[in-house]
């Protein structure tokens, strides 16, 4: 045995990056003169100590979720798609589309067409840069991240001259039909006596969030495509020697990111904001990568990453509301949080993992 | 005044304090930020000056992402926060969605637009393009090449409003006059990137731009900075800018952000609501700044031309028109 557990891996390595960043952000909150103690409750009281706020943090979730497994699938191909924030603005297109221009009677056929639609042109997105890389050896991570730029600019064109309501100044599409509107946890879990989730966005879209993580899990563990990925990942020329095509695993794993990254658009667009706005993924496509470092790209790390992440988000809010602290700190905790759990990993594992070697039982070999 | 009628006095002013520090406004800035020198900070500057002359306190906060919109706002209502005042256009649809649920807090927007405005509601809009015209004339005065150019922050209507006044009054000087419009982006970082500004600043000098007017929020500081290393003149927006570079911001265009909010504060919970509210030149809403920074590059003849176009305008013998009446402009293409 030259390794540490498995369950030293996934959970002690996070965990204590979590605390060092936990720490920092705890004395950079001191150095402002505030009480790190009072500002963390503050946190977890918005966040998670009512159902509102847990609707916020699951709906931020959701978001995570979708562009953490994107982000996770194209890993375990050895492929770095930095492209989900502009994957997920044209899914968001779909979603638009999708809803603004057929007449839907109800809220189901709507999802099912809008998730359609989303991943579609999430997909068709991604697949532009995967055909780059796999016919030309365009990098991967210069055409995804040039494609988010694109991908802002459509947006930008679509909504300031074609889609927007005659006389309105945002730029944003009308509202979408009310038959579209998605059952927020509000109408789904509320009784007559109490309201529960009130005013917060989190939606149905959680639950496909969910189905989607255990759908890569089946996908990238239970399936010849998901083998052919990672072994793919491993090796290219040893993929190559066992008769996989690069050109169809760089193709497909990259189509099956930019789809899930597209699919966050029915959690924002349709399922929050109901129309098409600018800006519609704020930076999610980039938390993703986050997301999925911190989350080793499995579905259950991913889930439990885009959890935190959710939180931080609304914690970060909840600080940004009521303890007059300048939103710019709370952006410095998001980010010792992804350095110390994404960039500096090895900071943390090198260490644990010569601990756990020292104390091996002896005969252990 | 009898004793009893003083007391009564005393007991009615502290009655109503005591309301109004329930009953604090609050002022929540788009995502540019609250220090942002132009639009957000106009808002907390009316802010401030409102808590300074009233002894008040209000309470104000900075977005981070769209959602936070519609949280912000609720959550502002429901801690009895009256009347809660927004900048920013995006605040339109947040604010349609919870007016109803909160009847008695009053919601106002800066810049917003809804078809039906609930009773709770007030907008106000500003007339861009007609204070725009007037620095346009100015531009075109001091312009020496016979080329001006616009700077603008992202491409959205409402900045090509603010341009298309500009060229408008530029070519009501010099019918022959060059004018060079550009944005810097198509996301909201083109907001605040003073380097891009500065970029595209020098690259309209190349053109032969000898006057710039910046509309980009903090990338406008990157052109007032350019113009000023390079030795042309700029023109600031939203906020009075002239002292950023005193001697090379001609003027700048005032759009009076802080009034409406300092007076929206002041009326606080009787506030009138239910509303559309346009401010233009006729209520100096929007002018242009004129201060001891850059008196002496506006000659009196400058003045007597612009302060004539004022007079039309509001007169209406002069139609300025607005790049919304038909998303188009009749003196620059996009």
């Amino acid at each position: 045995m030259d390794k540490m557990p498995a369950w030293a891996d996934a959970v002690l390595v996070p965990l204590i990056s979590i605390l060092i960043a936990a720490v920092l952000s705890a004395l950079v909150i001191a150095a402002l003169g505030m009480n790190p103690f009072e500002a963390f409750q503050l946190m977890v009281e918005g966040a998670l100590m009512k159902s509102s706020g847990w609707g916020y943090t699951l709906y931020y979730a959701t978001n995570f979720i979708f562009t953490g497994l994107a982000v996770a699938v194209a890993f375990h191909a050895r492929m770095f798609n930095i492209g989900g924030e502009g994957q997920a603005q044209i899914g968001g297109l779909g979603v638009a589309l999708a809803c603004l221009f057929i007449p839907w009677p109800h809220w189901s056929l709507a999802l099912i067409a809008a998730t359609l639609a989303a991943a579609l042109f999430g997909a068709a997105w991604a697949y532009i840069p995967a055909i780059l890389q796999a016919k030309r050896g365009s990098h991967i991570v210069i055409t995804t991240i040039m494609f988010n730029f694109i991908a802002a600019a459509l947006i930008n064109y679509v909504l300031v001259n074609l889609l927007r309501p005659a006389g309105a100044m945002e730029p944003a599409t009308a509202t979408f039909p009310a038959a579209t509107s998605l059952p927020t946890f509000q109408q789904m879990f509320s009784t007559s006596e109490t309201v529960l989730f009130r005013g917060s966005p989190a939606n149905i879209t959680f639950f496909i969030a969910v189905a989607a993580c255990i759908g890569v899990w089946l996908l990238i563990w239970r399936t010849r495509l998901g083998y052919e990925l990672r072994a793919f990942g491993f090796s290219e020329t040893g993929a190559k020697y066992a008769g996989i095509s690069p050109v169809k695993i760089t193709v497909v794993s990259m189509l099956i990111s930019g789809a899930l990254a597209g699919l966050m658009a029915i959690n924002a667009t349709m399922g929050e904001a109901e129309r098409l706005v600018l800006n519609a993924s704020e930076g999610a496509g980039f938390i993703g990568i986050a997301v999925a470092l911190m989350g080793r790209s499995h579905p259950v790390g991913v889930f439990l990453a885009a959890l935190l992440f959710g939180f931080l988000y609304q914690g970060g809010a909840e600080l940004a509301f009521w303890a007059n602290i300048p939103r710019e700190l709370v952006t410095v905790i998001q980010a010792l949080v992804i350095l110390f759990t994404g960039a500096l990993d090895n900071l943390v594992r090198w260490p644990l993992e010569r601990a756990f070697l020292a104390f091996r039982p002896k005969g252990a070999q | 005044m009898t004793f009893m009628q003083k007391t009564l006095g005393t007991v009615a002013a502290l009655a109503l304090s005591a309301g109004a520090a329930l009953a604090d406004p609050a002022l929540v800035y788009d995502l540019g930020g609250k220090f942002d020198k132009s639009f957000n900070e106009a808002a907390y500057n009316g802010a401030e000056r409102w808590a300074k002359e009233t002894g008040g306190s209000y309470k104000d906060i900075e977005m981070q992402s769209e959602a936070q919109r519609e949280q912000a706002l609720r959550r502002f209502a429901e801690a009895g926060y009256n009347p809660v005042i927004t900048t920013g256009f995006s605040f339109a649809e947040p604010i349609k969605n919870v007016a109803a649920d909160y009847p008695d807090t009053k919601f106002v927007n800066v810049d917003g637009f809804l078809p039906e405005i609930p009773e709770n509601v007030l907008l106000i809009n500003f007339q861009e393009h007609q204070g725009s015209y007037l620095v346009g004339m100015l531009a075109a005065m001091e312009s020496k090449s016979g080329t001006v150019g616009f700077v603008g922050g992202m491409d959205i209507p409402l900045i090509r409003h603010f341009a298309c006044g500009y060229a408008q009054g530029a070519k009501a000087v010099n019918p022959d006059i060059n004018v060079i419009a550009n944005m810097t982006g198509t996301t909201p970082a083109a907001w605040n990137d003073p380097v891009k500004g500065a970029e595209l600043a020098k690259a309209q000098i190349g053109q032969g731009a000898d006057v710039i007017y910046a509309a980009a929020g903090g990338t406008g500081l990157g052109v007032l900075q350019t113009a000023a290393d390079e030795g042309i003149y700029s023109i600031g927006v939203d906020s009075n800018q002239n002292h950023l570079h005193p001697g090379s911001v001609l003027t700048s265009m005032l759009k009076r952000v802080d009034n409406a909010v300092y007076e929206a504060m002041t009326a606080g919970a009787d506030l009138e609501t239910g509303k559309f509210m346009t401010l233009g030149l006729a209520e100096e809403g929007v002018g242009y700044a004129v201060d001891e920074n850059n008196s002496e590059l506006i000659t009196d003849e400058m003045t007597a031309t612009v302060e004539d176009a004022k007079a039309k305008i509001i007169s209406g013998d002069i139609d300025v028109v607005s790049y919304y009446a038909n998303d188009s402009c009749p003196a620059l293409d996009f």
